[in-house]
């Protein structure tokens, strides 16, 4: 599904965060923002996702099937906000245990069983987020989203907290399982857009704007070693370091 | 696990040895009369040969304070929500709650007495109150600091008030709510014990104060014995209690230690 923001306003204490900014969301494509930490990515993300408490918001959101985004978007952020008190697989069936007072279909159930195979923990689906490494939980947190089913799926720095290795497989990962989904990934590492995006779009200025959108060829998650993507990344880098620092 | 457990338990109990053991040093070498402090053989002989009369008041402070722990637990835990859930009335109670702490609740003890009789009841409405507001405290704070990202999490997941509340701030406060539960399960028993000074005819309180009159101080201090044998029993009770209701804090703390 493709979605077009338009005259998006957001401002916090007082500050102009970002005003008539526009962003379009091809459908079935990553789009991924970057831009250096305070610049205002996360608050574009909580906007989508409706949950930015604290700041004023307006914007204009139509998607293409004629219905309002609202509660159709997945989002999966920086930290993996497993409940530490439900079982992996509780934590991924959280959305219907959220909306059917705890009790999950058998038929969800088996989906749940059946992503987290997919991210490769089927074997772990009855044990507590505590007993799980840094990148088992974002997986369990990714096979969380994916059992969401939304038309959007905003993805706030979702691998920024994991080891560069790990960051690597999950990138994978989330590439493939989804591939063809609309997704809106905030970032703040030119590699990781370089290898996951679509269209990149740099978040920049105050209040900030989005620069035009880069489109990088091929099939994703691109070689690490691709010099285009290579040299692409010096290029974007070079762009953000020209902002003074926040 | 059996050899970190054996130093686990000896260790408490070597301490006991080593305090009892000074306290029958002292009796001896100082000669102290048995009317001012009772050596350990001589209370444990008194504690032996009285158990039936400390058991059956042991069973009334028991219930005293199993009574006024349930009622205040209960009440505690409501108040919390009740003030989490309505804004307005948070607005008006919270200052009165607080302020109301300034009150020592010993002193309402008299007034509890004349209202409510010399029975069970004014000693189980003593507790109730003295461990009221810590459980209301810690249930509430749990409540209200419950981790943002869960809250909006749940909201992009489709929960409403109810289930946010229900399954998330809910099992969010249970670490807070244990803690109540244990400062509660520690403190239930002054209440009812103080209670009991100031107007009983049974209950260990009644029974040290009586002994205390008599000159009997080896009945008192096996009665003290008792309370503590009681209290602490409580407290382990309910921190076995606390724990199956946190299990994965638990769990972590295993993965720690390992």
């Amino acid at each position: 599904m493709e979605i077009q923001i338009d005259n998006a306003r957001l401002s916090w204490q007082g500050h102009r965060v970002f005003d008539g900014l526009s962003l379009h969301l091809p459908g079935g494509q990553w789009t991924c923002v970057l831009g250096q930490s305070g610049v205002g990515k996360s608050s574009l993300i909580q906007l989508l996702c409706g949950i930015a408490d604290r700041a004023t918001v307006s914007a204009e959101i139509r998607c293409s099937d004629g219905l309002p985004l609202r509660g159709r978007v997945a989002w999966m952020a920086q930290q993996d906000l497993l409940l530490p008190w439900l079982s992996v697989l509780d934590n991924v069936l959280l959305g219907p245990r959220l909306q059917q007072q705890r009790r999950a279909s058998a038929e969800q159930q088996e989906q749940a069983r059946y992503l987290l195979s997919q991210v490769g923990l089927a074997d772990h689906a009855d044990r507590l987020p505590a007993t799980l490494s840094g990148g088992q939980r974002q997986r369990v947190a990714l096979a969380r989203t994916l059992l969401q089913d939304t038309p959007l799926i905003c993805m706030d720095e979702p691998f920024s907290a994991l080891d560069a290795v790990n960051r690597i497989r999950l990138q994978d990962l989330s590439a493939q399982l989804l591939h063809d989904r609309t997704v809106l990934m905030i970032t703040h590492d030119p590699l990781e857009a370089l290898r996951l995006a679509d269209q990149i779009l740099v978040l920049q200025g105050s209040p900030a704007r989005l620069s035009a959108p880069l489109r990088p060829a091929g099939a994703t998650p691109r070689a690490l070693d691709d010099l285009q993507i290579l040299q692409w990344q010096g290029e974007l880098l070079r762009q953000l370091a020209e902002e003074p620092e926040r | 696990m059996t050899p970190a457990l054996l130093p686990r338990l000896l260790r408490p109990l070597l301490i006991l040895l080593g305090i009892t053991l000074a306290w029958q040093l002292i009796v001896w070498i100082t000669g102290v009369p048995r009317f001012i402090l009772p050596g350990p053989l001589a209370v444990g002989e008194t504690f032996l040969n009285q158990l039936p009369l400390l058991s059956r008041h042991a069973l009334v402070t028991g219930a005293e304070i199993l009574l006024g722990l349930l009622l205040g637990v209960l009440l505690g835990l409501l108040s919390a929500l009740s003030l989490v859930t309505w804004g307005s009335l948070r607005r008006w109670l919270l200052p009165l709650l607080v302020v109301s702490q300034a009150i020592p609740v010993f002193a309402l003890a008299p007034l509890l007495m004349l209202w409510l009789g010399y029975g069970m009841a004014s000693k189980v409405a003593m507790a109730t109150l003295i461990i009221y507001f810590p459980v209301t405290a810690a249930c509430f704070d749990g409540l209200r600091q419950t981790p943002t990202g869960y809250l909006q999490l749940a909201r992009t997941l489709g929960a409403g008030r109810r289930a946010q509340l229900l399954q998330i701030r809910l099992p969010a406060a249970l670490p807070a709510f244990g803690s109540g539960l244990r400062v509660a399960a520690s403190v239930a028993p002054i209440g009812a014990v103080v209670g009991e000074w100031v107007g009983s005819s049974t209950g260990l309180g009644y029974l040290m104060l009586n002994a205390n009159a008599r000159m009997q101080i080896d009945l008192l201090f096996a009665a003290l014995l008792m309370l503590a044998l009681l209290a602490v029993a409580l407290y382990f009770l309910v921190d076995a209690l606390a724990r199956r209701l946190t299990p994965w804090l638990s769990e972590t703390f295993n993965h720690d230690a390992q």
